[in-house]
């Protein structure tokens, strides 16, 4: 299998996507620039953390026009998978591939913390490693990840099952101060309708080894090496 | 009359959040309105103010240029709103 990194000016979290499947995973990983165009031979791409073009404007919304951003939506709409972590994500909204925003947090603070998070379906291409209404034990470090939708969107996002990760407690309800962010329903994370697309807030890129506070993030990798048609124990 | 030729715009552009869109750092401006004593502040929205200059055969096409340019990347539709005014400048 072999992974893309998406490298934006500004991206900080492009060596732990590297450094997760190279060495954790023990998988083919190459950088991607975000001049570049060419994502072929690739089987799934990682937008990674950051704060590409400095966030400015808004999170994601310069890095969506990068040249590598067509050729990144040319490799959804055929069906590759594609992972937005953190500014990752926002980068995903911006561009169009998953609905919605990503606001400033409703406490204005930068939350740089570990939360908990309940997987809400455990039979898709980012969460079939994982049990529904599992709790993982995830970092965040982010100023803008308040989730919006309008009514309509989000109504829809909860009718498909497109939301997969919900900030919760360790018990895994989903309760106002189990929220980092105020994001609606608590929303962690989604997928587009085709569910080849992920996007969240948490970095599981950054939870692969005990050594750095927890590895619940290597339930994710393995659930896309599982789709990949990879065997993991 | 000499055609004028690349005639300069300078567009002043205000973004602001949707209605609907909560907005945190109006709360917080709020709060510390409320707490230098303007207690008859009831509600607050920040918003973004952008001035563009640019070049433009007139000023249909100017204000063409600058909606696109909202459109596309100065604001997100998903939550945010825009209004601007185009005038002649050096």
């Amino acid at each position: 299998m072999k992974f893309g990194v998406v490298v934006f000016p500004g991206s900080n979290g492009d060596v732990d996507c590297y450094h997760m499947v190279k060495h954790v995973l023990g998988h083919d990983v190459s950088y991607v620039w975000y001049q570049d165009t060419d994502l072929s031979g690739l089987d799934c791409v990682l937008l990674p953390g950051g704060f590409s073009y400095g966030d400015y404007l808004r999170a994601g919304a310069i890095a969506r026009f990068s040249p590598i951003m067509s050729s990144v939506e040319e490799f959804a709409n055929a069906g590759g998978l594609v992972m937005g972590l953190c500014n990752g994500f926002q980068v995903l909204t911006e561009s169009g591939l998953l609905p919605g925003a990503l606001l400033r947090n409703d406490s204005l603070q930068f939350r740089c913390q570990w939360v908990d998070v309940r997987v809400e379906d455990g039979e898709t291409k980012f969460t079939n490693n994982c049990r529904k209404g599992q709790v993982l034990h995830l970092p965040i470090a982010h100023g803008d990840g308040n989730y919006f939708a309008d009514p309509e969107t989000l109504e829809r996002l909860e009718r498909n099952g497109q939301v997969l990760v919900r900030y919760c407690n360790p018990a895994g309800e989903t309760t106002r101060e189990s929220n980092p962010n105020g994001s609606l329903n608590n929303i962690a994370g989604i997928r587009n309708e085709a569910g080849n697309v992920f996007g969240l807030m948490p970095h599981p890129e950054r939870a692969g080894e005990k050594l750095t506070g927890g590895d619940d993030g290597l339930y994710i990798f393995r659930s896309i090496l599982m789709s990949l048609g990879v065997p993991v124990a | 009359m000499p055609q004028e030729k690349n005639v300069m715009w300078l567009a002043k552009i205000i973004v602001t959040l949707k209605p609907v869109v909560n907005d945190p750092q109006g709360l917080a401006i709020k709060g510390g309105l409320h707490s230098l004593g303007f207690g008859g502040v009831q509600s607050v929205r920040a918003g973004k103010y952008i001035e563009i200059v640019l070049e433009a055969a007139d000023k249909a096409d100017a204000e063409g240029q600058v909606d696109a340019m909202c459109d596309k990347l100065l604001a997100n539709p998903v939550i945010e709103t825009y209004r601007f005014e185009v005038q002649k400048t050096e």
